[in-house]
């Protein structure tokens, strides 16, 4: 005869007893405010024990309405905003944005500002990954690691400062160029922003830095053994996988995806001038993911090595007018940033302002494989897995 | 020394005060001492400014600081239960001090069953642990809490097996008989007499897994899932503030410089250095336990922020599937040499 009791389903008979247990799943908020989520998202995850169930992802809790504020800004104005969206990587996120400003106008940008935007877009690339594969093995446990590497990403800090005046929030785009001038007001004197001097030096200097962050990560994370404990095998995208839910960057890389917008035809920076190489990883779980990020960082330093030898002489910025009035039409342009495919959609309607500017963020979409690939994981292991991703708040809500 | 006419229960109040004392300063140097040394290894200073240039003071600080904050009891908790943990864990981890020899006649209690008495003592902080992960009305809280039962039961077998090995090659329970049983000569060359400590005389395989062992027993990276700052928030200490946060808090860093005491006694040789005779060592030996002491104590510190941390099923099958076999051979091996040699 069977009855219900706490246990859950009892039989008796002859044979004996057997009891098929009752569980429940229970359901566990991960955040919003949370230690390792790198902002404000909040997981709502069923949870077996330890074991994931279902993960559901839930955002907006830091939405700063960045497409509606757009829309009552000019657009120097709006570069401001911009490179707020991901903060770890202020200047790169200004400059796909910007081309398709100049993409509107048919302004071509002056050669010299395209070299120092290169360089400048490459170094937050290398602080950007600097930051992601100290704060991985932090989340994994071993807190050393960032120490080590944010007291290398300060030289690459102070060379930012120095040509754009800020490290983070650089603001230092404009259509045709970068920034040529400060001040000229009615208080302040006209000063030319061009190449520091010294700042070559500056900049070499910043390389040897990060590549010995590099070394030191090497040593310290990527041959430890219990890293490879809990990064290899966790959380693998397989290439469908990541060609279906629109992830892009070093996380597709990492999952076999040879594509980098870097190097393709429409680039918008001169990359083709340069010799280096697009990592890609063979199994796309989280160990592959750092470990991609880590040989990025050498190609970036082996690219900004390149091109501090070969700035072209110039203006840094092409003519414009003062007030500027973008044509009507529509563009739409893609970069690579550091965090994956970052786009930005304008429609002008003519006059100062844009009609529309729609965001295509990288960490949106890679965030979403989250509640694929979560499922039936540990819980340590989803924290590692998010971490590969390496996505923040501010690139999902914008 | 001991004067007839005073009465034996406070004599031996006496001297657990002056052990728990005693103890208890040198856990303050080593929280301090855990604040600096991880600060250099992350190329960072610590503690400067607090009572003079090295910050020594900080822990002191920190004490004061956590004693004025609010004293928070969650409304939903088991009240009692809350109440009582840090205390549990703490008693677990302090009792275990009477037994360590600091001096050949220094000591607060020689128990002859004194290993025993050292392991039973301290699985009472273990209850500590689940109690509070328990009560604390908290999911974190309690997955913090389980997780650490289990993973002290699961690490309480292998140091129990080690320190069987120990027994055996020692022939006595007692602490102090351990002790002595590594001043005894093994060899001598060019006429000095050798003594080796029994981490290096056959229990080296014991020594490592002790290590192992104890880091897992006392929630420190690479074993610390249950305290995960970066996944649960403190785990199972999550919900308490105040004068009870530092119970907990002084509860690691006793049980810290429990282990280590422990090691240093039975695989280093406690207060004993060839060379010294044992009337110096009634007042050395307390100077030379405590800087066997500290060299574990960096050595814990060094794992703790050089490596991450280990899964939860990982670790469960290091303990079951490696460690253990692994005493359990070392147990075989030392009592097959004890009888052959």
């Amino acid at each position: 005869m069977t009855h219900l009791d706490h246990r859950g389903i009892v039989e008796v008979s002859d044979g004996g007893v057997s009891v098929e247990l009752k569980g429940e799943t229970m359901t566990l908020n991960i955040g919003p405010q949370h230690p390792s989520t790198h902002g404000v998202l909040r997981l709502i995850a069923e949870v077996d024990g330890e074991r994931i169930a279902t993960l559901d992802p839930a955002i907006g809790y830091m939405h700063r309405g960045k497409e509606k504020l757009a829309e009552a800004r000019t657009y120097a104005q709006i570069t401001a905003l911009i490179n707020r969206i991901d903060w770890v990587s202020g200047f790169a996120n200004e400059v796909a944005f910007i081309r398709a400003v100049e993409e509107l106008v048919g302004v071509e940008p002056t050669p010299r500002a395209q070299y120092i935007r290169l360089i400048l877009t490459e170094l937050t690339r290398i602080s950007n990954h600097l930051v992601f594969a100290s704060s991985y093995p932090l989340e994994l446990g071993g807190a050393t690691a960032l120490m080590w590497a944010f007291r290398e990403r300060e030289h690459i800090m102070d060379v930012i400062e120095s040509v754009t005046g800020g490290r983070f929030h650089t603001n230092f785009n404009r259509v045709g160029g970068v920034n040529p001038v400060a001040g000229g007001g009615k208080s302040q004197k006209k000063v030319s922003l061009d190449l520091p001097a010294g700042f070559y030096a500056a900049v070499e200097n910043a390389m040897d830095r990060a590549e010995v962050a590099c070394d030191e990560l090497d040593q310290l994370v990527t041959g430890n053994e219990i890293i490879h404990m809990r990064a290899k095998g966790v959380g693998i995208i397989t290439k469908e996988d990541a060609l279906a839910y629109g992830i892009s960057g070093p996380n597709a890389r990492a999952s076999g995806v040879d594509f980098d917008l870097r190097i393709q035809e429409d680039s918008l920076l001169p990359y083709g001038d340069f010799d280096f190489d697009v990592i890609t990883g063979e199994n796309g779980d989280s160990f592959d993911r750092y470990l991609v990020r880590i040989l990025e960082i050498r190609e970036s330093i082996k690219i900004v090595r390149q091109a501090i030898g070969s700035v072209p002489d110039g203006p840094l910025q092409a003519k414009v007018p003062r007030v500027l009035k973008v044509p009507p039409g529509t563009a739409y342009v893609r970069a690579e940033n550091p965090k994956g495919e970052m786009g930005y959609y304008i429609v002008s309607q003519g006059g100062r302002i844009p009609y529309r500017l729609k965001i295509r963020s990288a960490s949106f979409s890679n965030i979403s494989i989250m509640s694929k690939i979560a499922v039936g994981q540990l819980i340590p292991d989803l924290v590692a897995t998010m971490g590969s991703l390496d996505f923040v708040l501010g690139d999902v809500d914008r | 020394m001991i004067v007839a006419a005073v009465p034996f229960a406070l004599w031996l109040a006496a001297k657990a005060v002056v052990t728990l004392g005693l103890m208890l300063g040198v856990v303050l140097v080593v929280i301090w001492a855990e604040l600096k040394w991880s600060a250099h290894i992350q190329s960072r200073v610590g503690p400067w400014y607090v009572g003079g240039r090295y910050g020594w003071l900080h822990p002191i600080a920190e004490a004061l600081k956590f004693l004025q904050k609010e004293d928070l009891v969650p409304e939903a908790a088991d009240d009692k239960v809350f109440r009582l943990a840090p205390y549990v864990m703490l008693a677990g981890t302090i009792a275990t001090f009477a037994v360590i020899p600091i001096g050949p006649t220094v000591v607060a209690r020689d128990l002859d069953i004194g290993i025993f008495y050292l392991l039973a003592i301290s699985s009472l902080s273990t209850l500590g642990v689940l109690m509070a992960g328990w009560s604390s009305a908290n999911k974190y809280s309690l997955i913090g809490g389980v997780r650490a039962g289990a993973q002290l039961i699961a690490y309480e077998l292998p140091l129990i097996l080690a320190l069987v090995a120990v027994a055996i090659q020692a022939g006595t329970l007692s602490l102090n008989g351990i002790v002595a049983a590594q001043t005894e000569t093994l060899f001598t060359i060019g006429g000095f007499d050798v003594a080796l400590p029994f981490a290096l005389s056959g229990q080296f395989i014991g020594f490592v897994v002790f290590i192992i062992a104890s880091l897992a027993e006392l929630n420190r990276t690479p074993f610390d899932l249950p305290l995960a700052e970066s996944e649960l928030t403190m785990g199972y200490v999550t919900e308490y503030s105040g004068l009870r946060f530092s119970m907990f808090f002084l509860g690691e860093y006793a049980g810290v410089v429990a282990m280590a005491a422990v090691i240093s006694t039975v695989y280093l040789g406690g207060y004993w250095m060839p060379g010294i005779s044992d009337d110096a060592l009634d007042w050395l030996g307390p100077f030379i336990l405590v800087g066997k002491i500290f060299f574990i104590v960096f050595l814990y510190i060094w794992f703790r922020w050089t490596w991450p941390r280990i899964r939860e099923d990982q670790l469960q099958r290091m303990a079951w599937k490696w460690l253990i076999p692994l005493t359990l051979f070392n147990i075989m091996a030392t009592a097959t040499l004890k009888v052959v040699l």
